[in-house]
């Protein structure tokens, strides 16, 4: 069984093909080692690093993100938890808003609020 | 009870409306949109035309000359921006420059000063980008443009500082005679009673009159589709091109705006809905036309695309007299082209020879003809400006980039008559949102405005009232 | 009147690394000028990672990025002037701006141009139909869900495969929606593969190519809208269409340089990147008035911005300093598979290698890249596939563009 991907790790975007043979998978196609991974994880288990809003309680809008890749099936799943969010100002750029929040990554500020 | 009602929120209803505010009457305009000048009056050509191509001896031809005479002072009264750019009726090829003989023979007979035809020489002095195939022109120095939405708005808003009262949302679906007066229901059945009605619905006068009961009304509609090019291309034409006309209508023109944008159009095909679409056939219409009517069209600087419906009366002539059948209605209808320039004449003759008969007019002692000056911000000098951002820095906060609009002027059309209470309000009132992003930056800052001065929430905002909502709902 | 040495008018991505650059080589009294209330610019509401990975190795999201830059700035106590519009400058480098203060004028020895780019609307296009509520440009409906936290629609339709595009096709997704399709004009993508892959296939959106929206109903609010095939000169075919009922329309139709300042200035502008015509330090045809970032051109990726804009920080400190005021020109020429080069002039006094960055008009395979002048090639590469949508760069050394006398071609060959 064969299958190409376009790796989401940095913008050169390559088609990676990866074949099962026997127990080896065989990838092809990678600039780096990084596209290896990425095929390895997709073929397995896809991850994605998810960002995203939460609310602020003064109104506001505060953009964050998971620090590591969470499972991409639960994407939804993270985003019905962060819906029910609401932190209060300040809050620092890189600040851990929920420690451990899915799948081992925390959830993470990416902008100072005031 | 109010003396008179005039129903319908365009250039004609809101210029007779003023017209009556100068008599000590009780008056008001029911339109069934949720802002003034959402029908015709905001999409159409923008002309003062000089009045060489309406018929002679009709109403159009009258109107059009009395008019044309009116429009600077009135412009300049109700602070609006008006240029006697003149216009020019291009012949080219000799069937049209005959035509031309009769179109200049025609306007002599209908009074039009400062008329003539010029040669392919001066013609292409005048125009270098006209089309090398030009022929000759029919040169109207007295032709001028102005923009029809802020004359409408201007006309209403000075009106409603002289007394009137505007309701919006009412949309009238029936009339009652009482004794001396008209109980007009609205389709949410809201009942406004009045003396006297006018009925200025442009495309639903039909429908309206028959509400009264007056079923002599013919009005069909016409789609004329419009393509404007950016400001970036002012100058381009300076006066208004037309082709020379045919049976079906003036057709095509290129024209700049007082805007300094170019505005090509309009297409004419009839129609029987309400339904403003563009159609990929009419736009490619316009350029096919205005590639042989000029040569480097910069059809690359095109902002936006829109059209507008024209109502006229199967007459072909326009209606303006009180009806036949129902007492106390009286019918400004069909006022197609040229009504833009008539509106001043037409309100003047509609109040002076029409309801003078039926009501005892007084004059208004306390009625101003001005609307507060300095509306336009951007083009004061650096002084002004500063001594009115320094009385209110939303002035110094330039929210559309593209027009420069200002928070200050955003606040004022939210405050002043006739006050703005969606985002294409917003746009017709201040040009926030007409420049080359179409609103793309300043949308969003717009919607805040709003939301903040009229205490709604952001999502209850409208881009045109009803059902045209420019938010779901917040996110989570 | 105030006065500076340099005053940088835009403080996004490429404001903020020119006037950090500038600073670093010795320009220490700057302003930078910025229209809205925080520095930044359209990082602010990019709140998806990816960016900074050239620059930083490692993915950082648009406020993050912009952070690194706005810290540094702070850390050298820069003026900056928020909330603040430029209304016009004049080639003699005064600059007149407007703010809650009143109108205010600046005289600076040195400009740097930095005002990034705005989106194509759906009016530019003219797509037909009717225009009612839930037509937005993608970045305004990124403002509307990203800044203000509001839902722009519940079932969309994209047209146009740029990045912001399809970003907010994910963003939009994640948040509830329903994205129905993206209909792209062009045989291929405009945007980044990797964007295809985690905004469009991670969620099954459909991608249309060679369509477009032929039609948009619906009188308050949109309704539906139709999309049609596209022959080889971009006409919609007849009786292709097929309606998607929708409420939303976002285009995402690319990006267009802001230059309204240097149009009215004077400045001579290339019809072809709709920017200003600069030298390899990004100088325009005004002594000592620079250009970079997107309003010079769309770059694909904020880390070249960054770099670009780094070069025009270091160049506005040379020319304060009176380096390179004499110019010894030579023009820089294209061949026909190219949609632009840039620069579009070389100053040979200024020493350097010179990195040119130039785009493709179609999709070309086995593709050879020529540096020639007079029909001698200086220098050449090979790439397997260049398109549109990517922007490609070749460095030329500088001890060959010393010797050159005429015209340098920039040129590429599909084998």
């Amino acid at each position: 069984m064969e299958k190409t991907f376009t790796c989401i790790e940095c913008p050169l975007g390559c088609t990676i093909t990866a074949k099962r043979e026997k127990d080896e998978l065989l990838i092809s196609g990678n600039t780096c080692p990084k596209g290896k991974a990425y095929v390895e994880a997709e073929m397995t288990e896809p991850k994605r690093i998810l960002t995203t809003t939460v609310k602020l309680k003064n109104g506001n809008m505060l953009p964050v993100k998971t620090d590591k890749a969470i499972k991409k099936e639960n994407l939804f799943l993270a985003m019905k938890k962060i819906s029910l969010l609401c932190f209060s100002s300040p809050i620092k750029i890189g600040d851990i808003l929920v420690e451990n929040f899915l799948d081992g990554a925390n959830l993470i500020a990416t902008d100072n609020a005031f | 009870m109010f003396d008179i009602a005039v129903i319908g929120g365009g250039i004609i209803g809101g210029s007779i409306l003023r017209e009556l505010t100068k008599y000590s009457l009780s008056v008001c305009l029911l339109e069934k949109e949720n802002d003034v000048c959402m029908g015709q009056s905001k999409a159409n050509s923008g002309i003062v035309h000089a009045g060489f191509d309406a018929k002679p001896y009709t109403l159009k031809a009258k109107f059009n000359i009395l008019g044309n005479k009116m429009m600077k002072k009135y412009a300049r009264e109700l602070g609006v921006k008006y240029y006697n750019n003149g216009s020019l009726v291009v012949a080219y090829n000799e069937e049209e420059q005959l035509a031309l003989k009769d179109l200049y023979n025609r306007g002599i007979s209908n009074g039009v000063k400062k008329l003539k035809i010029i040669n392919e020489k001066k013609l292409k002095k005048l125009e270098p980008n006209i089309s090398d195939t030009a022929k000759s022109a029919l040169l109207a120095k007295t032709g001028g443009i102005i923009c029809p939405y802020e004359l409408t708005i201007a006309c209403i808003g000075n009106a409603m500082d002289n007394g009137a009262k505007l309701f919006t949302n009412f949309e009238v679906v029936s009339a009652k005679k009482n004794n001396d007066h008209f109980d007009i229901i609205s389709k949410d059945n809201q009942n406004v009673q009045a003396k006297i009605v006018i009925n200025a619905c442009g495309l639903g006068s039909e429908k309206v009159a028959n509400c009264f009961g007056d079923t002599s009304i013919e009005i069909g509609g016409r789609k004329g589709e419009y393509i404007l090019l950016d400001n970036k291309c002012n100058g381009y034409f300076k006066k208004t091109i037309f082709k020379t006309p045919t049976a079906k209508g003036k057709g095509i023109l290129i024209s700049p705006t007082v805007d300094n944008n170019i505005i090509l159009g309009p297409t004419a095909e009839e129609t029987d809905t309400d339904d403003t679409s563009t159609t990929i056939d009419g736009l490619n219409l316009i350029k096919l036309n205005v590639n042989m009517m000029a040569k480097n069209v910069p059809l690359n600087n095109c902002i936006t695309s829109f059209s507008g419906i024209r109502a006229y009366s199967k007459t072909h002539d326009f209606i303006i007299k009180e009806s036949e059948s129902v007492k106390g209605l009286i019918n400004v209808c069909g006022i197609e082209s040229p009504g833009l320039t008539s509106s001043p004449a037409i309100a003047k003759y509609v109040v002076s020879e029409i309801v003078s008969k039926l009501l005892v007019l007084e004059k208004n002692k306390s009625f101003n003809p001005k609307r507060k000056p300095d509306y336009f911000f951007k083009r004061l000098s650096i002084k002004q400006k500063n001594k009115i951002i320094k009385d209110n820095p939303s002035y110094g906060k330039i929210v559309c980039r593209c027009e420069q609009i200002t928070e200050g002027e955003i606040l004022r059309a939210l405050r002043e008559n006739p006050k703005a209470c969606d985002v294409d309000g917003i746009k017709r009132r201040t040009r926030a949102g007409m420049g080359r992003c179409q609103g793309g930056f300043c949308s969003p800052s717009v919607v805040d405005l709003i939301s903040k001065e009229l205490n709604i929430p952001l999502e209850e905002i409208t881009k045109k009232g009803k059902d045209s909502k420019i938010l779901i709902g917040k996110e989570k | 009147m105030i006065k500076y040495d340099l005053v940088i008018i835009g403080g996004g991505p490429a404001g903020l690394a020119s006037a950090i650059s500038a600073y670093d080589s010795g320009t220490k009294n700057i302003l930078i000028i910025e229209r809205e209330d925080k520095l930044g610019g359209i990082l602010k509401q990019c709140i998806h990672n990816g960016f900074g990975l050239t620059r930083f190795k490692e993915s950082l999201t648009g406020p993050e990025y912009a952070y690194r830059f706005i810290k540094e700035v702070e850390k050298r106590k820069i003026d900056y002037k928020l909330n603040t519009t430029v209304l016009s400058l004049t080639k003699s480098k005064t600059i007149t701006a407007i703010n809650g203060d009143g109108i205010v004028k600046i005289k600076a020895k040195a400009i740097i141009i930095s005002t990034g780019a705005r989106e194509r609307s759906r009016g530019a296009l003219n797509i037909a139909g009717s225009r009612p509520a839930g037509i937005f440009s993608a970045g305004t409906a990124q403002k509307f869900a990203n800044i203000k936290g509001y839902l722009v629609g519940k079932k969309v339709v994209i047209l146009g495969s740029g990045d912001i595009g399809l970003i907010m096709a994910r963003r939009l997704t994640l948040e509830g929606a329903s994205v129905l399709a993206v209909a792209e004009i062009m045989p291929y993508s405009s945007g980044l593969k990797r964007n295809i892959a985690q905004c469009l296939n991670d969620f099954n959106i459909p991608l249309y190519l060679n369509h477009t929206i032929s039609k948009i109903e619906g009188k308050d609010r949109v309704t539906a809208v139709e999309i049609s095939q596209v022959d080889s000169n971009k006409n919609v075919i007849k009786d292709t269409a097929i309606k998607i009922p929708c409420d939303t329309v976002l285009f995402s139709v690319g990006l267009i340089p802001e230059n309204e300042l240097l149009d009215k200035t004077g400045i001579e502008m290339s019809p072809k990147t709709k920017g200003a015509i600069v030298f390899q330090n990004r100088e325009t045809s005004v002594d000592g008035i620079f250009a970079c970032g997107n309003c010079l051109q769309i770059h694909d990726l904020v880390d070249f911005v960054s770099e670009e804009s780094e070069l025009a920080g270091i160049s506005a400190t040379d020319y304060i300093n009176n380096k390179h005021k004499e110019k010894d020109v030579i023009e820089v020429a294209q061949n026909e598979n190219l949609a632009y080069v840039l620069p579009q002039k070389i100053n040979k006094n200024i020493k350097g290698d010179i990195k040119f960055y130039f785009r493709v008009k179609n999709e070309f395979r086995n593709c050879l890249i020529e540096a020639s002048s007079n029909g001698v090639v200086y220098f050449s590469k090979k790439k397997p596939v260049c398109t549109p949508g990517e922007m490609e760069s070749i460095t030329l050394p500088f001890d060959k563009i010393a010797n050159l006398v005429d015209k340098i071609k920039i040129s590429l060959y599909a084998k």
